[in-house]
């Protein structure tokens, strides 16, 4: 028995149809009646519910994202902007940078080493299909508590199948962060960004222009992957014994494949023979075919026999809504064709002519012989419903914001201070990151320039010039709990000057923003405080939004995650030769705090880690201050006046002294002008730790001046201990055994030196 | 002088190979998988990666590959071979070198700094070293643990094969240290960790590995 195709929906205008069960509501189920004129196939009310899904549309969400636009600096750095597949960033000397940061949460939980694995295949391919080579990944992972049990299932998952992934394909991992709350427990955050690198004129379109040419579908099969939905129509639809078929609801991922995809996909695009190119993710070849339909000559005709199949028993609503990783669209000119194909063949990839566009203005499917899609395509791509969700501030935020703490107790003596740093140099979320940072190849390619630890990652794009890129993602739930327009603002402004201190001048950003479900009026309020907040921001510093991903309905049951945008900014460096790494120097360098330091510890990590509290308000975010900052930092790096700069953030001051301590192998010796619980601990924002070389000290401190940026001399470098005068000091080795056991204790072993093994 | 550098499908290092060639002054030729010619180089690089996707075990189909069945023949007359991670894999599987590279003791991929000691500088890619000279390259694989029989072991001992050896422990269950070992001729060398990432500390964590790109073009010209 054959489904159901558009003679039969014409002649069956009140079938039932499962529509509900495929997330659409009754009024989109009218309107994609009314876009056409009668009912939809099987096969079109598949592509319309993903296509119309949260995740594809972003119709909750679009209303607010405007703003992006509206509010955007003027720029001349971006080539491409929202709307492509990713921004692309124009960094001098004929290159461009391409980023983007996408979530896979929810696969992550279910299948925590496929989902994170294919979440980094995902935005790798988005980044290809952009014209450019991905030359670098990072990750910003958050579980819930460090020590409850499903961590120890979902953490070493994640951080293994990025690992498996990310490595195989040959990609540096460059940094990103790991944190730890109860509200992510179950609703971990994956977010998987990349980064490509292209010449000005490489960039490709994601548009099927020209009628004739040909659609080819290359890479992977097309398997029963990532359709719950769909099996919801074969067996609603279906009457030959599959109901009962079981498919998985997780992709699972090849890296060698992406890999082969990656080398062929670029000999394509540099022997000109691709018009239009289109990566294949969520929604799949739905996905694909409308939107390079929608975007270019406006029609496509797509023959659903001829995508190869890893099952043959997949029907067409299947087919169309198939995740399965590691596929490409082509759109080649008939004369190209072979040429193409040749490509292909040489990388062992398959690849097969599912269609042809046309100018009909019409997406059109068939499949064994009968008309199964008839659709605008642009109904589908583009004019999908727009919600203006209601918003509502809760009620409970007074109180949250009420509940200061200010009476928290404070460390008093030395050997309390002492204490409270190592608790919070010992707590997970501020641990040293080697047991997942060592599982990652950060290496391959050889422009890893700086990687974590450092606050930034690094990459060498030209190695005459020494021109590169800094990359940082930043987020933080706790702060934009307490207020999501600051805390957004903040996030944003963290990852800004993570970049700023690798000497490199901060360019464009993406953004992953992770939310709760966007029909709770509350989630929905946070959600647009959020945006609101980084389009402001963005506004003051100057950089533009380039692109990003909105991942909503992150809760358990009722209960929200904290909202989290994760932000990530990428700046330029001029001459990564340059750089500025976190580590002090040796002996005797000038340490100086930049910035200026209040007593802020609203959603701190010292008032979450020593006395698990979060009330008051987040820091005051002030964007003109991490501009100046950011300046001075850029200025400073190109005159060579600084051996090392490092950001403050979590845990203030004293987190960043330990931190520069322990990767530069020295100790410091610093006095504090004031308060010492206040310059230690307090994490107010547009600050910096830097050393000053020795005779260019007169200099710098007139550049601050200049710039008016706060500095305060306050120590120097040498010995092997962090001496605080007057209050207390920890060896360099009492530092790392607090930093260093915390992961390998949680999660075991130090990574591959199990007792009983020889030694050499 | 003229250095190979093999790509296979996976290979991931390539690219850093012909640069440390580049850089140790020799010219890079790259060499592709499917072609049974070798292109007249003097040297050849096996690079790291994950060749085939190492699905099977790692090497096992790369040394099927067309441009083997021209590489082990002239390996065994005296063509100087380095295999770098997958590239040492794919070295064992060949015959070329003895013993295999099983999953590391921790069951994790290590990327790590690791100091290396050289344990013989009479081979053709480290006759710039000095013996006892200890060296701070890369590791990064997941399949590191080398291993052998007792017998072969204790042959690569008595011929002063084991070329390198990690100096402070074995990070992934590496018998006796092993971290790289060489053929009879010490012509074919074969090394998990990774001394293209160490020939400049800009990116690297140290100019260590240089050494191994420069010892071949003495080795070459008299080869």
């Amino acid at each position: 028995m054959t489904g159901d195709n558009v003679a039969q929906a014409a002649a069956t205008p009140d079938r039932p149809q499962p529509y509900k069960e495929l997330g659409l509501t009754t009024d989109e189920y009218a309107r994609i009646k009314a876009t056409l004129g009668r009912r939809p196939t099987d096969a079109e009310l598949a592509l319309y519910s993903v296509m119309w899904s949260e995740h594809c549309s972003y119709k909750s969400s679009k209303v607010h994202l405007r703003q992006f636009g509206t509010k955007a600096p003027k720029t001349h750095a971006l080539l491409a902007g929202i709307g492509s597949n990713a921004g692309v960033v124009d960094i001098g000397h004929g290159y461009a940078v391409t980023f983007k940061v996408e979530s896979h949460n929810h696969p992550s939980y279910v299948e925590p080493h496929q989902g994170a694995a294919t979440g980094v295949g995902g935005i790798v391919r988005d980044i290809l299909a952009m014209g450019a080579r991905p030359v670098a990944v990072m990750d910003a992972l958050r579980f819930g508590p460090a020590d409850a049990h499903d961590t120890a299932r979902v953490l070493p998952g994640v951080v293994g199948g990025i690992s498996f992934y990310g490595n195989c394909l040959g990609l540096p991992n460059i940094g990103g962060e790991l944190d730890f709350d109860a509200c992510y427990a179950g609703n971990p955050l994956v977010n998987a960004l990349c980064v490509g690198v292209m010449r000005h004129d490489d960039l490709q379109v994601a548009a099927a222009n020209g009628p004739g040419n040909k659609v080819i579908l290359f890479g992977s099969r097309t398997g029963p992957d990532g359709i719950g939905g769909a099996s919801v129509l074969a067996s609603a639809s279906f009457s030959d014994g599959r109901e009962g078929a079981k498919r998985p609801s997780v992709q699972v991922g090849d890296p060698f494949m992406e890999k082969l995809l990656v080398e062929c996909c670029l000999e394509a695009f540099a022997a000109g023979l691709v018009t239009g190119i289109q990566d294949l993710g969520a929604a799949g070849v739905a996905c694909a075919t409308t939107e390079l339909a929608a975007a270019g000559s406006g029609g496509m005709r797509v023959w659903l026999d001829e995508v190869p199949l890893r099952d043959p028993s997949l029907g067409p609503p299947e087919i169309l809504m198939s995740e399965s990783q590691e596929r490409m669209a082509a759109v080649v000119e008939p004369r190209h064709v072979e040429e193409f194909l040749a490509i292909c063949a040489k990388w062992d990839i398959q690849a097969a002519i599912i269609g042809e566009v046309t100018d009909t203005g019409r997406l059109t499917m068939t499949w064994r012989g009968e008309t199964v899609v008839d659709i605008p395509p642009a109904s589908a791509a583009d004019e999908g419903p727009v919600y203006e969700r209601p918003i509502e501030r809760p009620d409970s935020q007074d109180m949250l914001i009420a509940d200061l703490p200010d009476d928290l107790p404070k460390p008093e003596s030395g050997a309390e201070f002492r204490q409270t740093l190592l608790a919070l140099l010992a707590s997970p979320g501020l641990a040293a990151k080697n047991w997942v940072t060592d599982q990652y190849d950060r290496y391959v390619r050889g422009d890893t320039v700086l990687a974590m630890p450092e606050d930034g990652g690094l990459l060498r794009i030209d190695e005459s010039s020494g021109l590169g890129i800094a990359l940082a993602t930043d987020g933080n739930g706790r702060y934009c709990k307490l207020d999501p327009y600051r805390g957004t603002q903040l996030v944003l402004a963290e990852a800004f000057r993570n970049v700023a201190v690798t000497g490199a001048r901060p360019l464009a950003v993406t953004n992953c923003l992770n939310f709760g479900s966007p029909e709770d009026p509350a989630v929905m309020w946070q959600f647009a405080e959020a945006v609101r907040g980084l389009a402001d921001g963005c506004a003051v510093l100057k950089i533009p939004v380039t692109g990003g991903n909105v991942s909503f309905y992150n809760q358990t049951g009722t209960t929200a995650i904290h909202p989290t945008p994760v932000i990530g900014v990428l700046g330029v460096h001029d001459d990564v030769r340059h750089r500025l790494g976190i580590g002090f120097p040796g002996n005797g360098a000038s340490v100086v705090l930049l910035g200026r330091t209040e007593p802020e510890f609203g959603g701190s990590a010292w008032a979450g880690v020593l006395h698990g509290h979060l009330g008051g308000e987040p820091p005051e975010p002030d964007l003109d201050a991490e501009l100046r900052l950011a300046a001075v930092l850029a200025d400073a790096c190109a005159k060579g006046l600084l051996e090392s700069a490092h950001d403050l953030s979590e845990g203030g001051l004293a987190i960043a002294l330990a931190e520069s301590c322990l990767r530069g192998g020295t100790g410091c010796r610093v006095e504090l002008p004031g308060d010492p619980f206040t310059w230690l601990f307090s994490e107010s924002a547009a600050r910096a730790v830097v050393t000053v070389r020795a005779d260019r000290q007169a200099e710098f401190a007139e550049l601050c001046a200049a710039h008016t940026v706060p500095h305060a001399a306050i120590g120097s470098t040498g010995g092997d201990s962090l001496v605080v005068e007057g209050c207390f000091e920890a060896t360099l080795a009492e530092l790392a055994g607090a930093h260093e056991p915390t992961l390998p204790a949680l999660f075991g072993g130090p990574g591959g030196r199990p007792p009983g093994q020889h030694g050499s | 002088m003229r250095v190979g550098v093999i790509t296979f499908p996976g290979s991931l290092d390539d690219l850093d190979a012909a640069r440390a060639v580049t850089l140790a002054g020799a010219e890079a030729v790259s060499l592709w998988h499917g072609d049974q010619d070798l292109r007249g180089v003097d040297a050849v690089i096996l690079p790291g990666g994950f060749s085939y996707g190492d699905y099977l075990r790692c090497g096992a189909i790369a040394r099927f590959a067309p441009v083997m069945g021209e590489l082990v023949p002239a390996a065994n007359k005296g063509l100087p071979v380095l295999g770098i991670c997958n590239g040492f894999q794919i070295l064992c599987e060949a015959g070329l070198l003895p013993g295999v590279l099983i999953r590391n003791a921790g069951r994790r991929f290590i990327c790590r700094d690791v100091t290396l000691r050289v344990e013989t500088a009479n081979t053709s890619w480290t006759s710039g070293y000095r013996t006892g000279q200890e060296l701070l390259i890369p590791l990064k694989s997941g399949e590191g643990w080398y291993t052998a029989p007792p017998d072969v072991l204790a042959a690569l001992e008595a011929q002063n094969r084991i070329v390198v050896r990690y100096a402070n422990g074995t990070p992934n269950g590496s018998t006796a240290g092993i971290a790289g070992v060489c053929n009879e001729a010490g012509n074919v060398v074969g090394m998990m960790p990774h001394p293209e990432h160490a020939t400049d500390s800009l990116t690297g964590p140290s100019a260590d590995g240089l050494g191994f790109f420069t010892s071949v073009l003495t080795a070459g010209a008299t080869a």
